[in-house]
Parts: C-alpha cells; sequence; structure tokens
C-alpha cells in the first residue's frame, strides 16, 4: 500500500468537510462538517504512525477522538441553547454582531 | 512472517481492494453527508464514513483506536448527534434550506483546497510505500499505553480535565432552569 493512498482519502474527506461547513446553514449539519474533517486527520495520523513505526500517531489519535466527543457535547448543547432561545438554528439568521 | 512471502503477497492484494472499496464507500458517505436533504439521512451518512475510517485504521495497523473510533463515535457521538437533531428540528423529512444563499462559494474553495494538498502529496512523497504485512511492526495495545502514561502524561490529564469541563458545561449550557 502507498502511503499516498491514505493521505489522499484524508484530504478528500478534509476538503469534503470544509464544503460542508460552508454550504451548510444548518448548526448541526455544521457539526457534522467538523466531525469529517476530524477523521481526515485521524487518518493522516494513524497513516503517519505506520510509516515511522511509532506510537505518537495512536496516541495523538485518540486524543483527537476525546476531544472530538468533547466539542460534539459542548457544541449540541449550544446549538439546543440557540434553538431554545431564538427558534432556529440557521446559521444566517443568529447575526448579532452585524452592526 | 517473512518465510511466508507469498501470504504476504496476497494480503497485499487483498489490503488494497478493500482500501478501494472501503474509500470508495467513504468518499460516496462523505459526499452525502454534505449534499443531504434530510438531516437525519445525513448524521446516518456520517456513520457509514465513520465505519470505513473504523475499517482504513484496521488496514493500518491501529486496532485500538478502531475499536475506540467504534465505541465513541459510532456508539456515542452519533446517539448525541440524532438527539440534537431530534431536540432542534422544527419539522420532520426533508428541509430545502438547509444550504447558504451562497453554497456555491464552497465548490471552488474545496477543489482548490484538494488540488493544492493533491499535488503537495504526490510530489512529495510520490509512490512511498507503507511497510506492508510482513515487514510492519504492529504497535500494540502496550506501547500505546506506555506512551499515554509516559511521556504524554500530562497532555492526558489536561484532556481529562477538558472532558470534564466539557461534562459540566453540556449540562449547565443545556439545562432548562
Amino acid at each position: 500500500m502507498l502511503i499516498n493512498q491514505f493521505l489522499i482519502l484524508g484530504a478528500l474527506l478534509f476538503c469534503i468537510g470544509v464544503y460542508g461547513v460552508i454550504a451548510r446553514k444548518n448548526a448541526v449539519l455544521v457539526l457534522l462538517s467538523i466531525e469529517l474533517i476530524l477523521n481526515a486527520v485521524n487518518l493522516n495520523l494513524l497513516a503517519f504512525a505506520l510509516r515511522d513505526n511509532n506510537p505518537d500517531g495512536h496516541v495523538f489519535a485518540l486524543y483527537v477522538l476525546a476531544i472530538a466527543a468533547a466539542e460534539v457535547g459542548v457544541g449540541l448543547g449550544l446549538v439546543l441553547l440557540i434553538f431554545r432561545n431564538k427558534k432556529t438554528i440557521a446559521l444566517d439568521e443568529l447575526s448579532e454582531m452585524k452592526g | 512472517m517473512t518465510a511466508f512471502p507469498v501470504l504476504a503477497e496476497q494480503a497485499l492484494v487483498a489490503q488494497n481492494i478493500a482500501f478501494g472499496i472501503i474509500a470508495a464507500l467513504m468518499i460516496f458517505g462523505a459526499l452525502r453527508v454534505v449534499t443531504a436533504k434530510n438531516v437525519v439521512h445525513a448524521a446516518l451518512w456520517l456513520v457509514c464514513v465513520l465505519a470505513g475510517a473504523a475499517a482504513q485504521y484496521l488496514l493500518v495497523y491501529a486496532e485500538f483506536v478502531a475499536v475506540t473510533q467504534v465505541l465513541v463515535y459510532i456508539g456515542a457521538v452519533m446517539v448525541l448527534f440524532l438527539f440534537g437533531v431530534m431536540l432542534t428540528r422544527a419539522r420532520l423529512g426533508r428541509e430545502s434550506d438547509l444550504n447558504n444563499k451562497n453554497w456555491a462559494l464552497g465548490i471552488p474553495v474545496a477543489v482548490v483546497l484538494f488540488a493544492a494538498m493533491s499535488i503537495a502529496l504526490i510530489k512529495g512523497f510520490k509512490d512511498e510505500k507503507l511497510p506492508g504485512p510482513d515487514t510492519a511492526n504492529r504497535i500494540d495495545t502496550r506501547l500505546i499505553s506506555d506512551s499515554i502514561f509516559g511521556p504524554y502524561l500530562l497532555p492526558f490529564w489536561a484532556l481529562s480535565f477538558v472532558l470534564l469541563v466539557a461534562v459540566i458545561g453540556a449540562i449547565v449550557l443545556a439545562r432548562k432552569d
């Protein structure tokens, strides 16, 4: 297996995730796209861990998993709060900071 | 392991075929996640992508991370997402306004980003091979735990505090009082 197989797959998933973050309006869907990005990062970390025969990549992949879980928890808490206060989670209707 | 070069060769071919199938599934699933008209369908396609990612982790001999991925992501995070969808969605079924007004701006951004990254990767790593089934040194759970509880102990503690703060913060944020 070439290392580029995994790296390019990771790059493609990352770019799809970036597209999702830009294009989506629903806050839950933006969080889903961020999960795609985090998984692309994990794929790269593990491919390099195999290439360099180094457990550090695995450790960082596990840390990324834990951070992703924390991020989803807080993110969905925020989304619920916004929904309760504004009755919408469309991100373009939350432009409170526009002058 | 090196006593069976033929078996290693066959295993390599099988790995490449498995990589292709799983990668195609993941890319299709990821595209559906960002294009689906239904929030629940997007979340379920994400399950498909995450399961494919777990399978890819098995192909790079990261068994522990793969199992953790299944437990944490497919087990816990997706349930959270489905709860989030359930609690925030105003109406059931297809929704027409899931995308921004200028969503098409995302396509050139993603394409240019991917072109830049793939050119850099192809020029940088050309056809460098990963260690195959006969030559790979397996990184087992013992090595990972030696790393976590050795040189990376401080980040591990920090991470446990992050999780604690996230749990408390999520409860405080989402609580009705």
